[in-house]
């Protein structure tokens, strides 16, 4: 068979960092092909070169043998390459026929819009597609997450493609509606349509596609025919074996417990956690995107104070309905995002490592600037914060520095619990040796740590205890000996789809770790 | 990321040069452009810098700079007022008609502040707890202030006001009231807004509002408290306008809103908030009344001088994203 698509030795950088390295693939015609990795693995840029967003350094793309080079995602379309990304992009106050066609709509003979024959097609799409139910004239805001994936598949489709790519489209699902898209995609391949699909839930990966590619680091380590390859093998291919000295986590006797949750509640995004944490202990929460890890969080810290449950700090319970009441319980928020929430970007070093503390080392309404002084100077020599001194404005700083900064801010309101939420997302591999080296020391010094991470190796290298969560539950929880890739990986991915995928062959060492 | 050496260490007072021109670059241009200003239109006629000139142009134009600082603040915070012109125009009245029928003088200067205080904190509660823009709040306030006013008056003049009352007028060591009210408060403000948790507050609110709120800043009571500091100035403000001549024409004095804006935008201020000084926004206050006077003696129609300010605004701007873009 012939390849539809094919790349060869495609190279991508950003800057210093090199996050594509001679990568190849392939797409036949009538095919699922899965791509697999961890967060950063550089699956989202590759598809984004295949797409048009981006363009390649090196290598090339050839589509039906021909080599192309896409200025624009819409020249990509017009080639028949389409898109369904996980942030669906659709326009809210339009109709369902209107999203569909939008930019390439059926016009009368003057000129005008055709709207019967926009909504015919519509209709023609949709039913093709098994959702007879969807009606063409409704605004796409007032539709499910599910009902609107299937808007923009549609979409797709209107533009002739040959080639869907899918970024994690089931992430946002309920298992039922996760089900009924993965029989969409199935009439998609048997109409001769090639998929790359891109996901994180194995079960799912085993139940649909015909070969898996694993990028790992951005580089490529293989591509397997399904039926070749196990859970296990995935997990492995994925995460690599090199994680322990990576990690300079120190072996510590916990103390006391510190912080302790009690059945809390967040809406529906968190439900009925329990856990604690113990001074000196980092415990890791693994998980999906979407498993409710950063929103349990955002309660503890009382960003999205709880709608039920209890907090209890030292074994008393507290209220937490605002940050500044976790601050003054002495809980610590390093957010996921440090760019939206962690910075105050055009202030200086100084003025963002002393902003939680201003009232403690204010005077009558003045703040004493030596004090404020020394406070920035021992951050920087503490943190090994890399800058020309607190005057500097942190948005010149790099990203390891920034979340050094964001770190430093929120140590000197001398915490005893520190959430540190993805510490080290989109910093260079030193920096992250350094941050860990930090939470680490933090560690010993008796700090509580409750860490969130998508980077298995680093869940696994850092923490005491492993809780792995998925919609918005813990499902597992290991002692660091007993925390496997393979045993966490499992739990972390192990499909709430998966009573209903007969064909997923789960039940490897550790699965069962309930 | 690059290691610095240690031996980089030895340039620290170049650093802080730096640094202290990244803070303070938008003030020394419109310090220069002041002097070269003074200097230049002093050498093509030096009636421009004799001490009459000077002094009727800071009477004239003080509370305009004083208002500005109010504005900084608010503008810092994310914010906007486009009511303060209206708030001035009513104030004033208030103030004036208070003392035409015979209340005590601090009454007359007080009450017209506590007022304004009240009204901006009441548009502060809009803004921080009922989450209207502030644009849209101010905008509805502007339009309430201004037909309120006419209605009121019917624009009549207000005159007959005691001497005692005429706070612009008062002379110290020779020179006017309002220099030392302009100075002082300018002062006060700028050590407040650098050395104060608020002002930090506002700072950080305006710079990132979700990472100030994370943080465990209460940005809702800041805001308020921003917009009530705000009010307390367009008081200040509105009772030297209304004490510089010996009428007051009870309407609103034509653009003040947008004049205010412009000195704190010029004055390095930026529209999206978080950076900025009122130092800024007092010399730029300055430097348009310089402008303004220095228009007349060079025989130029002075209603050049809008055109001037546009012509400012956009200047700023497009400097102010040169530097962003080169930070």
């Amino acid at each position: 068979m012939s390849n539809l698509l094919e790349v060869s030795g495609v190279s991508k950088s950003f800057g210093p960092v090199k996050v594509l390295k001679e990568i190849s693939f392939d797409v036949r015609p009538g095919e699922v092909h899965a791509l697999l990795g961890e967060n950063g693995a550089g699956k989202s840029t590759l598809i984004k070169i295949v797409a048009g967003v981006i363009n390649a350094d090196e290598g090339e793309v050839r589509l039906e043998g021909k080599a192309v080079r896409f200025a624009s995602p819409r020249e990509a379309a017009a080639h028949g390459i389409a898109t369904v990304y996980q942030e669906l992009l659709l326009f809210p106050d339009l109709t369902v026929a209107e999203n569909i066609y939008l930019g390439h709509a059926p016009k009368t003979r003057w000129g005008a819009l055709d709207w019967n024959a926009m909504r015919a097609g519509a209709r023609a799409l949709l039913d093709s597609l098994d959702s007879p139910d969807l009606d063409v004239d409704t605004t796409v805001g007032k539709l499910s997450v599910a009902n609107r994936q299937r808007v923009e598949i549609a979409k797709a489709l209107s533009h002739d493609a040959k080639l869907v790519i899918m970024d994690e489209p089931t992430a946002a699902l309920a298992d039922a509606d996760a089900r009924r898209l993965m029989d969409v995609v199935k009439r998609l391949r048997d109409r001769g349509v090639g998929i790359i699909y891109v996901s994180h839930r194995l079960p799912e990966i085993f139940a649909l596609a015909d070969r898996v590619t694993v990028l790992r680091d951005g580089t490529y380590v293989g591509t397997k025919p399904i039926g070749e390859v196990t859970e296990g093998d995935l997990v492995s291919m994925m995460v690599g074996r090199a994680i322990d000295h990576l990690f300079p986590k120190v072996d510590t006797t916990p103390g006391e417990t510190i912080l302790e949750v009690k059945n809390l509640s967040y809406r529906n995004t968190v439900n009925d956690i329990s856990l604690t944490v113990r001074a000196g202990e980092i415990v890791g929460i693994a998980g999906l995107i979407g498993a409710g890890r950063t929103e349990l969080a955002l309660t503890i810290f009382g960003i999205t104070p709880a709608t039920s449950g209890e907090i209890l700090i030292d074994g008393k319970p507290v209220t937490i309905s605002s940050p500044d009441d976790a601050r003054r319980l002495k809980i610590a928020y390093v957010p996921e995002d440090r760019g939206s929430q962690g910075l105050i970007r055009p202030q200086t070093v100084r003025e963002n490592v002393s902003l939680a503390i201003l009232d403690r080392i204010a005077r009558a309404f003045v703040v004493d600037r030596r004090q404020e002084g020394s406070l920035a100077r021992q951050a920087i020599e503490r943190f090994g914060i890399r800058t020309r001194g607190p005057e500097q404005r942190v948005k010149q700083l790099s990203g390891g520095n920034q979340q050094k900064v964001v770190l430093a801010k929120w140590i000197a309101t001398e915490p005893r619990v520190l959430i540190m939420d993805e510490p080290t997302r989109g910093i260079d591999v030193g920096a992250k040796a350094e941050i860990h080296a930090l939470m680490s020391r933090l560690a010993g010094q008796g700090l509580a740590v409750l860490m969130i991470s998508s980077e298995l190796p680093e869940v696994l290298g850092m923490s005491d205890r492993v809780l792995v969560m998925r919609g918005g539950r813990i499902v597992a929880q290991f002692d660091r000996k007993d925390a496997t890739p393979d045993a966490v990986g499992a739990a972390m991915t192990a499909a709430k789809a998966g009573a209903s995928l007969e064909s997923a062959p789960l039940g490897f060492k550790g699965a069962a770790a309930l | 990321m690059t290691t610095e050496t240690p031996a980089l260490s030895r340039l620290v007072p170049v650093r802080r040069w730096k640094s202290f021109f990244e803070s303070y670059g938008q003030e020394f241009v419109i310090l220069a452009a002041l002097v070269v200003l003074f200097v230049g239109v002093g050498f093509y006629n030096p009636r421009f810098i004799s001490a009459n000139n000077l002094t009727s142009m800071f009477v004239g134009n003080a509370y305009i700079a004083i208002a500005a600082i109010g504005m900084s603040m608010v503008i810092i915070s994310g914010n906007i007022d486009v009511s303060v012109g209206s708030l001035i125009g009513v104030l004033g009245t208030i103030s004036g008609t208070m003392a035409v029928n015979g209340y005590p003088v601090i009454l007359c200067w007080l009450v017209p502040v506590l007022i304004g205080m009240v009204i901006n904190a009441g548009v502060g509660v809009l803004v921080a707890y009922v989450k209207i823009p502030s644009i849209v709040v101010t905008l509805g306030m502007l339009s309430i202030l201004k037909g309120g006013l006419i209605s009121v008056t019917g624009g009549a003049w207000i005159s007959g006001m005691p001497p005692e009352f005429m706070i612009a007028q008062f002379r110290l060591f020779g020179l006017p009231s309002s220099v030392y009210f302009m100075v002082v408060l300018t002062a006060l403000a700028a050590l407040w807004m650098k050395y104060s948790p608020f002002g930090r507050a506002i700072y950080a609110i305006g710079g990132n509002p979700e990472a100030a709120r994370v943080t465990g800043i209460r940005i809702q009571p800041a805001i308020v408290g921003v917009f009530t500091i705000h009010g307390m100035f367009a008081g200040i403000a509105a009772i030297l306008f209304a004490t510089q001549l010996q009428v007051i024409q009870s309407t609103v004095p034509p653009n003040l809103e947008l004049t205010v804006i412009t000195a704190s935008v010029v004055g390095g201020v930026s529209i999206l908030g978080g950076t900025g000084t009122v130092i800024g926004s007092t010399l730029a206050a300055i430097l348009f009344a310089a402008i303004g006077s220095s228009l007349v003696f060079l025989n130029i129609s002075a209603y050049w001088l809008r055109a001037v300010q546009g012509l400012m605004i956009l200047a700023t701007v497009l400097a102010d994203m040169a530097r962003r873009r080169r930070i």
